[in-house]
């Protein structure tokens, strides 16, 4: 009753709608872990700065640096160009490799990066197989490092790219075919079409799938901790494990997430000159123009290549491991930890699609800058390594149950324990505070469709908001939304350090498995599971795909 | 409302009397534990509930939980951390005379806060096509010109390297274990990257003559049944260094019952299951570690590398220089 | 061959359905063309043909003396000099009015361009707009930039495609005269697809009406409307009934209405069964006429009332009659007819 009475004055006071208070209260919640992380700004470190600055800090920059140079522009290279090629041209397997494209999505990034070390490293079959043909030494040829910074782009890009190429083949799909023939009439070619014209127009679109592998590039630890490379991460556990000071790993968690934070402010002060609202609604059926010969060739070459690489390839090692160890993996555990990893995904996936909505339409229909402050806030948890976000998460639970047992224990002499950490939902909060970002994002873009007129026509016919929601914006955004809940679920089937701390007790995934035993350098036993996420997240991947596709107006 | 608070309470009380249990943070993998903690529930009733994952961030859990942690063993793979784990405060003593019976007293804490398990050590391979054995002598002996671009090491963020570093710091002194370190890096053939086993194969097949990894991996290897892993690690030999002096490096794996364990008693007992003779012997037959029980006969090829001089530092001094070994690596440039 | 544009036996077929069938046409340099038709006709279709977005099955296309088209041929659209305006213009959202405008420009930066811009944007009255975006552009607005970015390359041909369906309907006839004259200016050979007659009449030299992707007749507006070759335009075409008739001679029809002579001769035998288009105009409203029809319609159309009338004989006519006589409903009113255009069809045509 006082806080109903409350809330209300404190609306009318800032002219809120209690609703929105209510999502403003939704969206600080997940915004507590990232603010605990940055507010280790606030304590100052003892003498562990002047160390990291004298002796590594540069190294973790320039490294970080050359990382998110290096992945940001292959994943363009190998998102962009062969989105393109498949929306507008007709070339052979080109409709199944429209999905397929995708799957190296569903590979986790240290995952590929293991199996590529055990086939190509010096130590692997490859080379060993062509020292034994040609009786070189190891000192007498020259073979690409995968254990290196350059390995390091390469894994990263050829498993995020899927991003950039969702996004991008997204955004050709919807722009009128009319501009793309518009353009063709003033003397454009091709090629002149894509980049004056359809480029441009997928940029907003480009940009987010960019800034969404920048950021997993950012907070990968796996693969560059494998490979030996000094990222940032790399730094952050150094500091923490090695030096066992988890502050200072905080504050340079905090120091990363500062300059995404304005990488992506940037980004979006510069697009908001600039509004791609479509000035076509008219959409002629897609014809695509079919390949003849080389071009036909060099197309299928183009767009075959990254899924080679990037899935095919891996998959195949990890099959031959598997063959040999698959019989002893397969017990009743196994189908445990899939279950596990399943229901996680599944569970986590809709929560977050749920949430997304509710801050998506907070977001729309409200012009209050605390909205799109938080959700934009929200969406840095992805950048955060998986561990910082563990423990930022733990500590404001930990902190409420030790805080609620206290208070039983003083006035009915009975204590609650832990209450909340230590179960699921701490471990699926996590998730979200990790992942709001990638459903908040498609949401969005989705929410962007709609026009407002459409809700106002609605309306007058008597609609209640409720059945404005089902009847007009769940059919228009049921690919968008699908799309949402698909890309959290594969990207919880594949989270590792966050699950590793958080779980409550004898609960494993297939990611914990994976890890474990590649860990303990048994890449011939970790085939099976990692194989088994692989193939689990292929399946919502190919409905991500189909989605896309009917999204298209005037699709048949 | 009522009603699902009572069902809350009832739920907790029911943990609460459900007693016959004990909880573990685990920083050794599943595999590696699981199979004994399994035979432990069989033979006594109790249950074993387990996470494994990170030392460091079980450490940091246990912090934050604070008292109510359901945690009532740390298990870890490695010295520092439980001395790490000591220093906040988060193991409580345990007397128990099967412990202090089985274990040396150099393998467990002064003050009974935690107790070493199994031990390893961190041992030098050399490939003997391009290493006469009597070339090698000890750690120290690493930054002689003379192994230039011939030594393979993984990254000093790895808890093994450290511990290493932080046993040289003890025994020799910081200054002079800088500049050994720092030779020790122009020595090595290759930036630091992969795996122990990665470092073996790596000597195999000839990018580096020697290394230094933990003797267990190569065990590992040797036994495995992957036949490329195998004829890798037949190329290879073992050399345990500084048997003239301090005796090789050695580190344990332990385990410490946490200050606010609920389950007090089966956390010890779970213990003293983990000394006993059966759980000793599988140490060393399944994981080719080498017993804390030094009665333990190994029978592996653990056993065909007989026996060898350790060095006996005081373990927790590992811990005291970690930290140090890492800021002394960062400064010599050790990935 | 002078003409700016040749088809010759023209045929397209997409996934096995026939689009367009056997067209010809000729069109010479400045003239103004336009296709009419329902929708579904096939005159866009045939439009893309011209612009090189489809490939032909049958035929040729020639674009000012060069062969664009012809099975196993295909120049590319880019290559063709053609400009196109498309039905909602179409304009490129992330691109000022001014870059839009210059697009189509080989080098954007020459003075050659500053001047065709500068000499577009007076033509069509973008001064106040030129750093604008589309989407701050009220819709006839986006027209003129779209217009004038098809033809700042000066294109050989420009195609426009409904370029007046988005627009208010009253501004349509005065833009379609203002866009004939700024065509007729640049010297430019046009083609127009539209449903609507009356832009067509306005705008266009030549009109070709479709239906069912033929082209059924090419003439002038005047032709089509008087002399329609068939009773599809003749029904397109204008408004108007059908009334049976008989021949008498060959410039004389026996009809329930009285008999009609035409100016000209027809083709038909005496005495064959034949039937007779009438138009409202063809019926004048006379107050002493002895025959008279029932009103059993009426439209207003401001100078004049569109009146629906039955005949004694239960005939439906419909007549133009100036508005200030102004009869109620069912009231009987004296009618005569007098016919210049005398176009009459076979029996089964209709």
């Amino acid at each position: 009753m006082i806080f109903k009475k409350f809330s209300e004055s404190f609306c009318s006071l800032l002219k809120f709608s209690r609703l929105n208070l209510a999502l403003i209260l939704l969206a600080l919640f997940f915004c507590i872990p990232i603010v605990i992380v940055c507010g280790s700004l606030f304590f100052p470190a003892k003498d562990i700065w002047p160390h990291l600055i004298d002796t590594v800090l540069t190294d973790y920059i320039f490294n970080s640096l050359v990382l998110l140079i290096g992945v940001g522009f292959f994943s363009l290279l190998l998102g962009v160009i062969p989105a393109w090629l498949v929306t507008m041209y007709q070339f052979p397997m080109s409709r199944y490799l429209e999905w397929a494209i995708l799957l190296p999505m569903s590979m986790p990034a240290y995952i590929i990066a293991y199996s590529y070390t055990g086939v190509f490293d010096a130590a692997g079959p490859v080379q060993t197989i062509m020292r034994e043909l040609t009786g070189w030494e190891y000192n007498d040829y020259w073979f690409p490092e995968v254990r290196s910074l350059g390995g390091a782009i390469t894994m990263l890009s050829l498993v995020l790219y899927p991003y950039v190429y969702l996004l991008a083949r997204a955004s050709f799909i919807e722009q009128s075919i009319c501009v793309l023939e518009v353009s063709r009439t003033l003397g454009c070619n091709a090629m002149d079409a894509f980049r004056r014209v359809a480029l441009p127009l997928a940029r907003p679109a480009i940009i987010v799938g960019l800034s969404l592998v920048l950021m997993e590039t950012l907070a990968d630890y796996g693969t560059v901790q494998y490979f030996g490379v000094s990222a940032f991460t790399t730094g952050i556990f150094r500091t923490w494990f090695g030096m066992d000071n988890s502050l200072v790993a905080a504050q340079l968690s905090a120091i990363l997430l500062l300059f995404v934070a304005v990488f992506l402010y940037l980004e979006r002060r510069s697009r908001k000159q600039l509004a791609f609202n479509h000035t076509s609604n008219r959409y002629s059926p897609l014809l695509k123009q079919k390949l003849k010969n080389s071009s036909a060739f060099f197309a299928f070459v183009i767009c075959f290549a990254p899924l080679l690489f990037g899935f095919v390839l891996p998959a195949s090692f990890l099959g031959q491991w598997a063959i040999s160890t698959y019989s002893e993996a397969l017990d009743i555990n196994f189908y445990i930890l899939l279950l596990n990893s399943l229901s996680l995904a599944f569970i986590t996936a809709l929560l977050a699609l749920v949430i997304a909505l509710f801050l998506g339409y907070s977001n729309r229909n409200s012009r209050l800058f605390i909205n799109r402050f938080l959700v934009r806030f929200i969406s840095l948890g992805y950048a955060i390594p998986g561990t910082v976000i563990a423990v930022g998460v733990l500590i404001p639970f930990a902190w409420f149950d030790n805080s609620l047992d206290e208070f039983l224990t003083l006035h009915f002499n009975f204590g609650s324990g832990l209450l909340i950490s230590g179960t699921l939902f701490i471990l699926i909060f996590a998730y979200l505070v990790r992942f709001l970002a990638v459903s908040i994002n498609t949401v969005e873009a989705a929410l962007g469709k709609i026009k407002l007129e459409m809700d106002e026509v609605a309306k007058t016919t008597g609609m209640s908001h409720v059945r404005i929601m089902r009847r007009i914006h769940v059919p228009i955004m049921r690919g968008s939304l699908l799309t949402a809940l698909l890309l959290v679920f594969v990207d919880v089937l594949k989270e590792l350090p966050a699950t590793l701390i958080l779980r409550p007790f004898n609960f494993n995934t297939l990611a914990v498995r994976t890890f474990e035993l590649a860990n303990e350098e048994r890449l011939a036993e970790a085939a099976v599971p990692a194989l088994a996420i692989v193939i689990a997240g292929i399946i919502p991947v190919i409905m991500i795909s189909n989605s896309i596709s009917r999204s298209r107006p005037g699709y048949e | 409302m009522k009603k699902t608070f009572t069902i809350i309470i009832f739920l907790i009380f029911q943990q609460l009397l459900n007693a016959a249990e004990v909880n573990i943070y685990s920083a050794r993998k599943e595999t590696l534990i699981k199979p004994l903690l399994d035979q432990f529930n069989r033979d006594t009733g109790i249950k074993v509930n387990l996470i494994t994952g990170k030392a460091d961030t079980f450490i940091k859990r246990l912090e934050i939980e604070g008292k109510n942690t359901p945690a009532d063993i740390l298990l870890t793979v490695d010295a520092a951390r439980l001395v790490r784990a000591k220093e906040k405060d988060l193991f409580q003593e345990v007397i128990s005379d099967a412990l202090n019976k089985v274990i040396p007293n150099y393998f467990r804490d002064i003050d009974n806060h935690w107790f070493g398990l199994s031990l390893r050590s961190r041992v030098i391979i050399f490939s003997p096509d391009k290493v006469n054995k009597r070339e090698l002598i000890d750690y120290l002996d690493l930054a002689n010109s003379k192994w230039r671009g011939r030594i393979c090491v993984r990254s000093s963020s790895n808890i093994y390297n450290q511990s290493l570093v932080a046993s040289m710091i003890a025994r020799h002194g910081i200054n002079k274990i800088e500049i050994w370190a720092s030779r020790l890096v122009e020595n090595f053939a290759r930036s630091p990257k992969g795996g122990d086993r990665d470092q073996i194969k790596a000597v195999a097949i000839g990018v580096c003559d020697i290394a230094l990894v933990n003797n267990y991996y190569l065990a590992g290897m040797l036994e495995s049944n992957q036949e490329y892993e195998m004829n890798a690690a037949k190329k290879v030999k073992l050399f345990w260094p500084d048997q003239n002096g301090h005796g090789a490096h050695v580190n344990i794996s332990g385990a410490g019952v946490t200050k606010y364990a609920k389950n007090k008693e089966e956390a010890i007992q779970l213990l003293e299951y983990l000394v006993t003779d059966k759980a000793q012997q599988w140490y060393s037959d399944i994981n080719y570690e080498y017993a804390v029980n030094p009665e333990i006969k190994n029978t592996t090829i653990l056993g065909e590398w007989g026996a060898f001089k350790s060095d006996d530092l005081n373990l927790s001094l590992l811990g005291r220089y970690n930290r140090d070994a890492v800021l002394l690596m960062d400064r010599v440039g050790w990935k | 061959m002078n003409n700016a544009i040749e088809i010759k036996e023209l045929s397209l077929s997409i996934e096995g359905r026939q689009i367009l069938e056997n067209i010809s046409f000729g069109l010479g340099e400045i003239g103004i063309a336009c296709l009419l038709g329902p929708s579904g006709c096939g005159k866009t279709s045939l439009l893309r043909c011209i612009a090189g977005f489809e490939e032909l099955n049958h035929g040729e296309v020639w674009i000012k003396g060069v062969i664009a088209s012809k099975p196993f041929h295909h120049l590319p659209v880019e290559q063709r000099n053609v400009g196109m305006v498309f039905q909602d213009y179409v304009l490129f959202p992330h691109m000022s009015v001014t870059e839009n405008i210059i697009f189509g420009l080989k080098d954007q930066r020459a003075a050659r361009t500053k001047e065709r811009l500068d000499e577009l944007i007076v033509l069509f009255a973008l001064e106040k707009h030129i750093s604008k975006y589309p989407h701050q552009l009220s819709g006839g607005q986006q027209q003129r930039v779209a217009l004038a970015r098809a033809m700042a390359p000066r294109p050989g041909v420009l195609l426009l495609d409904e370029p007046f369906a988005s627009l208010d309907i009253e501004l349509r006839e005065q833009l379609a005269r203002e866009l004939r004259s700024i065509l007729k200016q640049d010297g430019i050979t046009t083609i127009m697809v539209t449903h609507n007659q009356l832009e067509a009449f306005a705008m266009a030299d030549i009109i070709g009406v479709m239906g069912d992707g033929k082209l059924r007749q090419w003439d002038t507006a005047f032709n089509l409307y008087h002399e329609p070759k068939t009773s599809y335009v003749a029904n397109f075409i204008g408004e108007g009934v059908f009334i049976k008739g008989e021949v008498i001679n060959s410039i004389e029809v026996k009809t329930d209405i009285g008999n009609i002579k035409g100016h000209a001769p027809h083709s038909f035998e005496k005495g064959e069964k034949v039937r007779v288009l009438i138009r409202p105009d063809d019926i004048l409203h006379d107050d002493d006429s002895k025959v008279t029809a029932y009103v059993r319609g009426k439209a207003f159309r401001g100078a004049e009332f569109l009146y629906t009338l039955e005949t004694q004989n239960g005939l439906y006519l419909q007549s133009l009659v100036p508005s200030h006589h102004d009869h109620p409903m069912n009231e009987p009113i004296g009618i005569k007819t007098e016919i210049d255009h005398l176009v009459i069809f076979t029996d089964e045509d209709v």
